[in-house]
């Protein structure tokens, strides 16, 4: 019955030509705009890492140089990369054994790292909780709970660490030494600013919102008949979360940390105004390099080995968080 | 499970709240109560005056950094929008081909991309020496082209799942009564995901005007944003001045976000109340 | 369709309004509607009847314009709709979902495709006829609310006074009814299908419910895996469905399988070979299904006595397994001699008169004149 007779069946019509659609069109724009702001320059940072330190507006020499032959520029351009700015980080995991080495890079590396992971850590344990509690607190009160976790979000950045500055001040001024000698535990201020401790709690402080709304996001979805299903089914309450709610969370887990981690590992305020001179972090050398040092080429190559080493976890938040459930009401 | 178990645990939980929501808050309350002070120190109430909030007054430098960072703010808000929204249709709408893969890699990275990365690479973009001429190098426009990226990435997440909950029948339904696709997208599309355009513009908007790394780096002498001011005198002797600045930033911001709130709630209350009423009825 | 025209007298030789040739889509690696040939015409209402994914949506989206066909030609009185895109087909459908704009009030949502006309409608033309078709489906008092301050079947009656109100040459409904309560589905048919019939516009309408696409079609086309299986009107499909799955699809049915041997079905279905109509023989040694409907087999206490003529029955002793009392007649599940033979037999629960109907475990005869069973080859 499908089937009629053998007529020749027609073909179908042909789409229009690319320039002729309206989808050609709409796709052009964020196409064009990223392709300009986003992937040219991450080619730029990599020509960049590759060129010799100049003093010169930029301050760099491009590893193209243009060879004239007869007035004109011949093609392909002569392509010489200095690799020193890439042999100054390889020299230090070369003398990463030999004891009293310098390593400013690679320590500033693995504090980055560290700290970064801590964060997430704290964010994760802090926050979870939080999230939990507010995912199943009333309808009514959920929204309010959680405008209040937004709210500070949405004051300066700037001004809730500069908050911390004062809270942590080291002199008999700061805001917790003055409560600590007023309660009579200490008797001399307490060396609370300008080291590790201060930052992670002030990285925690700033970070933990990111780490909260995905979760949120996540968990308000969890279908509860689940956790009773399991509770009936003779689970205890900590079998349950690790059976069910934990793998049911993980895409907000995931998201949460990685909204945390990626950004943490190449903070740059923070580090500047809670852990002073003392805290070497990664965020901060590419900003030294960059401004007083004007060593560019420097300041790229380190940005390019950060980029390589986050992209495992970029690749993993673009996979599990990056789309619609957790991250997209990440959007504080 | 008992009842004594259950009351521990709600009150458990309301511990567990109370003590984050310390954490978060009482840093900020430091702030606004020792924007009070008279004495020149900011951590220490030396009697109480509003001297903090006339000197903030008369600050001019300040004044033209807010007005600045107001204005980048909602240019490069209104740009993010009108980008972030056509990645999100194309993310969330038009069938995969190729390079989609990089495209939504593209589109959502610059959210999680540390920031320091970010603006090194639009430095080296806006002071290439091929580039300079046609972008005409660091400045007010470079600051704002970096925003929108920025900015954009957000918005298109928060578009794009707003687009993914949307009864694509009704584009459809829309079509198939005569209205060409481009209409469609106003007169449909649009009005539809409004709440998420609203809510992306108001954080394209916040995210700029708290950018500090981006600005930094992308300013020269003529363009100082508000962040750019408060971190360069963070660094250059702290005074209860920019608690006051914190304070107006807060009550503002509150102001905002309950107006807001209770606008977005009436509208549901409404809502709800018309579906009963029309069930009943 | 030409195959089908001959059975359908009612209908003289009229041309198709609508035809549908050799249409296929192809999703990824998919084949959502294979080669699909079909004929509709002027007035009639259409059911596309098949399971979830059988690719009946797909076929109603090719004919609207919002998919594009991957082979194969549609034809809407005498206009190939090949090159048309949706937004200018002659064609209005109704959406399983209603689809209506949230935005919008129920009148603005019936005038939108009116909005849409060029040349340009006066405000007064739309008025009159938004004012017209809310009417149309006694909807006046609500033209000011918003869609989600209607009920379900007030909202289904503002999408299809929305579809109608540009007077589509073909009204597409997709699952018109699916999204209602059961209650109000049964009085909503046949409301639906008189105010089609007022309005004198042809449609087509898809359904997963064999019940709905009878009440509401003048024909039914069985849709299966991307195939059109048959065409026919409610009765035709009913009653001599074209293959197994039309059969066990549309209402229930008892299915002996077997070949053709000395023009009797010998198979294990059945205790015995079966005796079947000689008008419809295949060739001997053919592989066949017989579909009895249960409303055909017989039951009592005793064998049945010899028919009269040269009509045969089928007939076999089986014991109740299990018994479904539905009022006005009752389900028997039989057991066949031994092994897993079944089948089952609806009987009138005025059957059994003054006796006591069978009960469970009881033997009883079940049997059937040979005429009443379908010989299906596929």
């Amino acid at each position: 019955m499908s089937s009629g007779p053998a007529a020749p069946v027609p073909a179908p019509p042909r789409r229009p030509f690319f320039l002729l659609r309206g989808r050609f069109w709409v796709a052009s724009l964020p196409w064009a705009w990223l392709l300009l702001f986003f992937l040219l320059p991450f080619v730029l940072i990599v020509n960049v890492s590759l060129s010799t330190p100049d003093l010169a507006v930029p301050p760099y020499v491009s590893p193209f140089s243009q060879p004239q032959a007869e007035g004109r520029p011949v093609f392909p351009p002569a392509f010489n990369p200095d690799l020193g700015s890439y042999r100054r980080l390889g020299d230090e995991v070369a003398d990463l054994a030999r004891p009293g080495a310098e390593l400013q890079y690679l320590r500033a590396f693995g504090n980055s790292l560290l700290l970064a992971a801590l964060t997430t850590l704290c964010c994760l344990l802090v926050g979870y909780p939080f999230a939990w509690h507010i995912a199943r607190s009333a309808e009514g009160t959920r929204n309010t709970l959680l405008m209040l976790v937004m709210l500070p979000f949405w004051t300066s950045f700037l001004l809730r660490v500069y908050a911390w500055m004062g809270l942590l001040d080291s002199s008999e001024s700061g805001l917790i030494n003055q409560a600590l000698l007023a309660l009579g535990l200490i008797d001399a201020p307490l060396q609370l600013l300008y080291n590790s401790g201060a930052v992670l709690i002030g990285m925690v402080y700033s970070y933990l919102p990111f780490m909260v709304l995905p979760l949120y996001a996540n968990l308000v979805k969890l279908d509860m008949r689940l956790l009773e299903a399991a509770r009936d089914l003779g689970a205890r309450p900590w079998t349950a979360f690790v059976s069910i709610t934990l793998p049911l969370s993980w895409r907000g887990i995931v998201a949460g940390s990685m909204m945390v981690f990626i950004p943490a590992v190449g903070e740059f305020v923070i580090p500047d105004l809670l852990g002073g001179g003392g805290v070497l972090m990664i965020g901060r050398r590419i900003w030294d390099d960059f401004g007083p040092n004007q060593d560019w080429p420097m300041a790229a190559a380190v940005a390019v080995v950060m980029v390589l080493l986050l992209i495992v976890p970029i690749m993993v938040f673009h996979r599990h968080g990056g789309r619609g459930d957790g991250a997209g009401e990440a959007g504080p | 499970m008992t009842r004594a178990a259950t009351l521990e645990r709600r009150w458990g939980a309301r511990a567990w709240l109370l003590l984050v929501y310390a954490f978060l808050y009482v840093p900020i309350l430091c702030l606004v109560v020792f924007s009070f002070t008279a004495g020149e120190i900011t951590t220490q109430l030396d009697g109480l005056s509003l001297r903090w909030y006339a000197a903030l007054r008369h600050d001019d430098e300040l004044g033209a950094a807010v007005r600045l960072s107001l204005q980048v703010g909602a240019l490069a808000a209104t740009a993010a929008v009108v980008v972030g929204t056509a990645a999100a249709v194309v993310l969330a709408r038009f069938r995969p081909g190729a390079g989609s893969g990089v495209f939504a890699a593209m589109a959502t990275a610059p959210m999680v991309m540390p920031e320091v990365v970010v603006g090194l690479s639009l430095v080296l973009l806006f002071t290439h020496p091929m580039l300079q001429p046609v972008l005409g190098g660091r400045g007010v426009a470079a600051i704002w082209a970096a925003h929108t990226t920025l900015c954009a990435a957000y918005v298109s997440v928060l578009v794009q799942s707003r687009l993914r909950e949307m009864d694509r029948a009704l584009e459809e339904a829309a079509l198939d009564l005569g209205c060409p696709p481009w209409k469609v997208f106003f007169v449909i599309t649009v009005p539809v995901i409004a709440p998420a355009l609203v809510a992306g513009w108001l954080l394209a908007f916040t995210l700029s005007m708290d950018d500090f790394v981006l600005a930094a780096m992308l300013s020269d002498p003529g363009s100082t944003t508000l962040p750019v001011l408060v971190f360069a005198r963070l660094h250059h002797g702290l005074k209860p001045e920019i608690n006051a600045l914190a304070t107006v930033i807060v009550v503002v911001v509150s102001i905002a976000v309950l107006v807001a709130n209770r606008v977005m709630q009436r509208a549901q209350r409404r809502r709800r109340a018309a579906m009963h009423a029309a069930l009943r009825g | 369709m030409s195959a089908r025209a001959d059975s359908a007298p009612h209908f003289p030789a009229e041309p198709d309004y609508l035809r549908i040739e050799g249409i296929s889509k192809r999703f990824d690696d998919a084949l959502a509607v294979d080669n699909v040939t079909l004929g509709v015409r002027r007035r009639e209402i259409f059911a596309l009847l098949g399971s979830s994914g059988c690719g009946k949506s797909t076929l109603l989206r090719m004919i609207a314009g919002l998919e594009r066909p991957t082979a194969g030609r549609i034809v809407l009185d005498g206009e190939d709709l090949a090159e048309v895109p949706a937004f200018r087909r002659p064609t209005n459908m109704m959406f399983q979902s209603y689809a209506l704009f949230p935005h919008m009030s129920v009148a603005g949502n019936v005038a939108f495709g009116l909005r849409q006309e060029r040349p340009r409608l006066t405000r007064e033309q739309i008025d009159a006829r938004v004012a017209e078709m809310l009417e149309l489906v006694q909807l006046q008092r609500y033209a000011a609310r918003k869609p989600h301050e209607l009920s379900g079947g007030q909202q289904q009656r503002v999408a299809l006074a929305r579809s109608l109100a540009k007077e589509p040459k073909l009204l597409l409904l997709d699952e018109p009814l699916a999204a209602l309560d059961k209650k109000i589905r049964q009085h909503t048919q046949l409301e639906l299908v008189s105010l089609i019939r007022r309005v004198g516009v042809t449609c087509i309408l898809v359904t997963h419910d064999q019940e709905e696409a009878m009440t509401m079609a003048s024909r039914i086309g069985v849709m299966s895996e991307g195939v059109l299986l048959q065409v026919g009107t409610p009765d035709e499909i009913y009653e001599h469905p074209s293959c197994r799955f039309t059969a066990e699809f549309i209402g229930e049915t008892n299915l002996f399988h077997g070949r053709l041997e000395d023009g009797r079905l010998n198979g294990s279905d059945f205790p015995a070979p079966l005796a079947i109509a000689a008008e419809a023989m295949p060739a001997p040694g053919t592989e066949v299904w017989l579909s009895v409907r249960p409303e055909r087999v017989v039951l009592g206490r005793q064998p049945p006595a010899a028919v009269n003529g040269n009509v045969s029955i089928n007939a076999a002793q089986g014991e109740v397994d299990e018994i479904a009392y539905l009022g006005s007649h009752s389900v028997y599940h039989l057991r066949l001699g031994g092994g897993g033979r079944r089948m089952i037999a609806s009987v009138p629960s005025a059957h059994w008169g003054e006796a006591s109907a069978p009960a469970r475990g009881e033997r009883v005869w079940a049997w059937w004149l040979a005429p009443d069973g379908v010989v299906l080859t596929r």
